[in-house]
């Protein structure tokens, strides 16, 4: 029942997303006020129904109902709670069902709190969201769905991909994909927007929180998924510029030029019809990603339906979006003056900057990303991998991160730079001090590395700039949540930079009893035992890790091997042990057993490194994400609405 | 290239299962360094540019398959017996195509792809600054 239940809640919501769309469409077309009332009640609904649906497929994990083909395939009656419950969204349909919901909660989110912007764009914004929600209902009930029964119910599901059971995934994708669709709002608040022909600084102000809470997540998503790799993969990197991860840091990237266009347009009424493109080009870079990830054009973790239909599907449903926003931006382009002029050196100047170097790095990523695919479509094998990047990317980061010192420190409009310059010599001296430190004691450092501690030195001091010579109490919340944010990213670039440029590495061939240095580290393989996990077996090393001040740290590094459920292959993962320090962070893996001269094979392979202020990468992407949470707090003001709410009622009850 | 390493890709060419390639104990360099740490660093570096090319977008020094491991030996045992990095590169690019390298070269097919970000940062700087010197002249009457 509960699966029919689920399928019919599904369908109702999509005629409700219809009921949004029509009666908002005709009520822009001149109809009457009723249609407009019409619309706001339909999108909340619409969102509380869609939650219920995601709801109730939960459910149907938690009760391993093996007869629904979507747990039978990806879940198992053995496998812990946490993961029956993650392992809805670890699959094709849970995935798309996770991301409608939020794009119909966020639908309903806005029905509910947008009172600032006018009726007729409120309702142009919430059609537009019903047209995207009602595409993707579409490709759901038509081509995905997941609450399809089977025939005949198997014995027991095929349990889900190892690499993906692991408390990441829990918080990964929705995360991710909060995110991702979050910027669905940002689209449709455009193509809204573009249809009143109501693009000023109204506009940008409700569009802000949304771009903002938007961008926290894809931030935090980023991260998590960062450190995940990280742990998981069993090698230590932290970023792979995989296909997988770019399209990820594609939306970042157009929220990121997002947020920060739009504070011009919200403050100076500037840069009108360059936020309205950002904002289409955001979701529209969601959607790309969605759909090269979804489509099967990629193999990753992340590819769990190969099918050429569904790729279609999405690959038509994105050209009517995309196409059709680009269609309404042009025909209203004319009519969209730029806005208020500026210098230079301003503060709206370094934003344009910003914005520039941010969509070139969006487009320069996107590039690295499609083109083996073309290439090879037109019989050109060709790898685009880290070298690419840092080569090119690396350079722009760098001068983006430079602008990042400039920017804040300007006025509006016009500026002659004297407080820019006044606040400078400060920052220039720490990049300097860390500069020669590392080339003087630092041994052979490569470049990249070199000029990102530089610059991350400079900016750590610079971010904080803005608050020089302020009463902090008073200081509003989105400067506080500005300076936490450039802070961050000194901080990440900082941990990337020493990351590379020190890292230490040992890979040996350990018998029980050996020593082996690493760093600062003298590590001891003590042997290793075999134990039980709920769905999996696991050979643990025990490693006993001492520092040369007689710290004695046990690592516990495991090799799992996941039995092949239901004529599956088995499948083996390396839970690496990680040792965190004030320094950085000691990484050990326990690989395979070795087998010596004489054969016998009680040594094992066991890799160890030194990874220097690696958490700082995380810490940078954290502190990214609450600047960015600060920022929105003051943006959003909760605080005036609830004081004018309040005043309002005491007024009224006082009132004769 | 050793007889170990042409029977794996012949195993990979024909997608054998993956256990097929798991009997074989890994070569020696696989999880092993170089004694001498500016030759092992030498590898290392070159090993993070090349593709393990059975595996999901990993280079060869992040990667547990088979051939990834095989790679690794190959690579420094090539840097023990005194090659430089490019001449190895040269070798495997020889036989495995521009697909085993992450750094693509520049050449016809790859123009647009080294050009391409530069190409934008132009155009897109025309743009704005075009915008900047208009905007110093009539400032605030632009105002719309």
């Amino acid at each position: 029942m509960i699966a029919e239940l689920g399928l019919a809640l599904l369908w109702i919501a999509a005629a409700l997303a219809c009921l949004s769309l029509v009666a908002g469409t005709l009520f822009l077309r001149g109809g009457s006020k009723d249609l407009a009332a019409l619309v706001r009640p339909a999108s909340v609904a619409q969102g509380v129904l869609t939650a219920a649906a995601f709801g109730l497929l939960i459910a149907l994990f938690v009760r391993s109902d093996m007869s629904v083909e979507l747990v039978a395939r990806n879940s198992n009656s053995l496998k812990p709670m946490i993961f029956k419950v993650a392992g809805t969204w670890g699959n094709h349909e849970g995935s798309m069902l996770l991301w409608l919901m939020i794009l119909s909660l966020s639908g309903g989110l806005i029905a509910i709190f947008e009172k600032r912007l006018r009726e007729d764009t409120l309702v142009a914004t919430l059609a537009a969201q019903a047209a995207l929600s009602l595409g993707f209902f579409a490709f759901l009930l038509f081509s995905s769905n997941p609450f399809k029964r089977l025939p005949v119910a198997p014995p027991d599901g095929q349990g889900l991909n190892p690499l993906l059971q692991d408390i990441g995934l829990a918080f990964h994708p929705p995360t991710l994909y909060v995110g991702y669709v979050g910027l669905s709002v940002a689209f449709s608040f455009a193509v809204g927007a573009l249809i009143t022909r109501e693009i000023g600084p109204a506009f940008a102000r409700a569009m802000r929180p949304w771009v903002l809470g938007s961008w926290i997540f894809l931030t935090l998503g980023i991260t998590a998924g960062s450190y995940w790799a990280y742990y998981e993969l069993g090698w230590g990197g932290w970023w792979f510029w995989d296909p997988v991860e770019n399209v990820s840091l594609i939306p970042w990237l157009a929220g990121a030029a997002l947020l920060h266009s739009v504070a011009v347009t919200a403050t100076r009424n500037a840069l009108r019809a360059w936020t309205v493109m950002l904002a289409v080009i955001g979701f529209s870079m969601s959607m790309v990603g969605t759909f090269i990830v979804r489509s099967g054009l990629l193999t990753s973790v992340h590819s769990f339906a190969v099918d050429p239909e569904r790729g279609t599907f999405l690959l038509a449903l994105m050209a009517i979006y995309i196409g059709g926003a680009l269609m309404l931006f042009a025909l209203r382009a004319g009519a969209v003056a730029e806005g208020k002029k500026f210098a230079l050196l301003s503060r709206e100047g370094s934003l344009v900057i910003n914005n520039l170097l941010l969509t070139t790095i969006l487009a320069l990523v996107l590039l690295g990303t499609l083109y083996p695919i073309v290439a090879e479509a037109m019989g050109e094998k060709i790898s685009v991998g880290p070298p690419y990047y840092n080569k090119v990317a690396g350079p722009l980061a760098l001068i983006l991160c430079l602008v990042m010192v400039a920017g804040p420190l300007l006025g509006w409009r016009k500026d002659d730079g004297k407080r820019l310059w006044s606040r400078l010599p400060l920052a220039i001296f720490a990049g300097a001090v860390v500069l020669f430190g590392l080339v003087l004691f630092g041994g052979k450092v490569g470049i990249l590395p070199l000029l990102g501690m530089t610059v991350a030195g400079v900016v750590a001091v610079a971010s904080l700039a803005p608050l020089w010579g302020r009463n902090l109490r008073r200081t509003p919340l989105p400067t506080w949540g500005m300076v936490t944010a450039h802070f961050g990213v000194a901080v990440c670039l900082a941990g990337m930079g020493a990351e590379s440029a020190f890292i230490k590495e040992r890979l040996v061939a350990a018998a029980p009893g050996d020593v082996v240095k690493v760093g600062d580290f003298a590590v001891k393989f003590v042997g290793v035992k075999p134990i039980a996990g709920p769905n999996y077996t696991a050979i643990e090393g025990t490693l006993v890790a001492t520092t040369s001040s007689g710290g004695s740290f046990t690592m516990r590094p495991e090799a799992r091997t996941f039995p092949g459920l239901m004529g599956t292959a088995p499948t083996e993962t390396n839970e690496a042990a990680l040792l965190t320090r004030p320094g950085g962070q000691l990484y050990a893996v326990l690989g395979q057993p070795v087998t010596s001269d004489d054969g016998s094979a009680d040594r094992y392979q066991i890799r160890l490194w030194w990874k220097p202020l690696v958490w700082w990468i995380w810490l940078g992407g954290a502190l990214i994400a609450i600047g960015a949470a600060l920022s929105l707090l003051g943006r959003a003001q909760l605080l005036n609405i609830w004081r004018a709410r309040r005043s309002r009622k005491s007024q009224e009850r006082f009132a004769p | 290239m050793t007889p170990r390493l042409l029977l794996l890709c012949l195993l990979g060419a024909l997608a054998l299962p993956l256990a097929a390639q798991d009997r074989l104990p890994p070569a020696p360099y696989a999880y092993q360094q170089l004694k001498d740490p500016a030759q092992e660093a030498r590898a290392k570096a070159l090993m993070e540019e090349l593709r393990c090319l059975v595996c999901q977008g990993q280079s060869i020094a992040d990667s547990d398959a088979p051939l990834a491991g095989d790679m690794r030996h190959e690579v420094r045992s090539k840097i023990a017996a005194g090659e430089s990095p490019g001449e190895i590169k040269a070798w495997l690019v020889a036989r495995y195509g521009n697909w085993v390298s992450y750094d693509p070269p520049f050449d016809g097919a790859t123009a647009l792809l080294w050009l391409g970000p530069l190409l934008f940062l132009a155009l897109g700087g025309w743009l704005a600054f075009g915008r900047f010197r208009r905007g110093a002249n009539d400032d605030e009457e632009g105002a719309a």
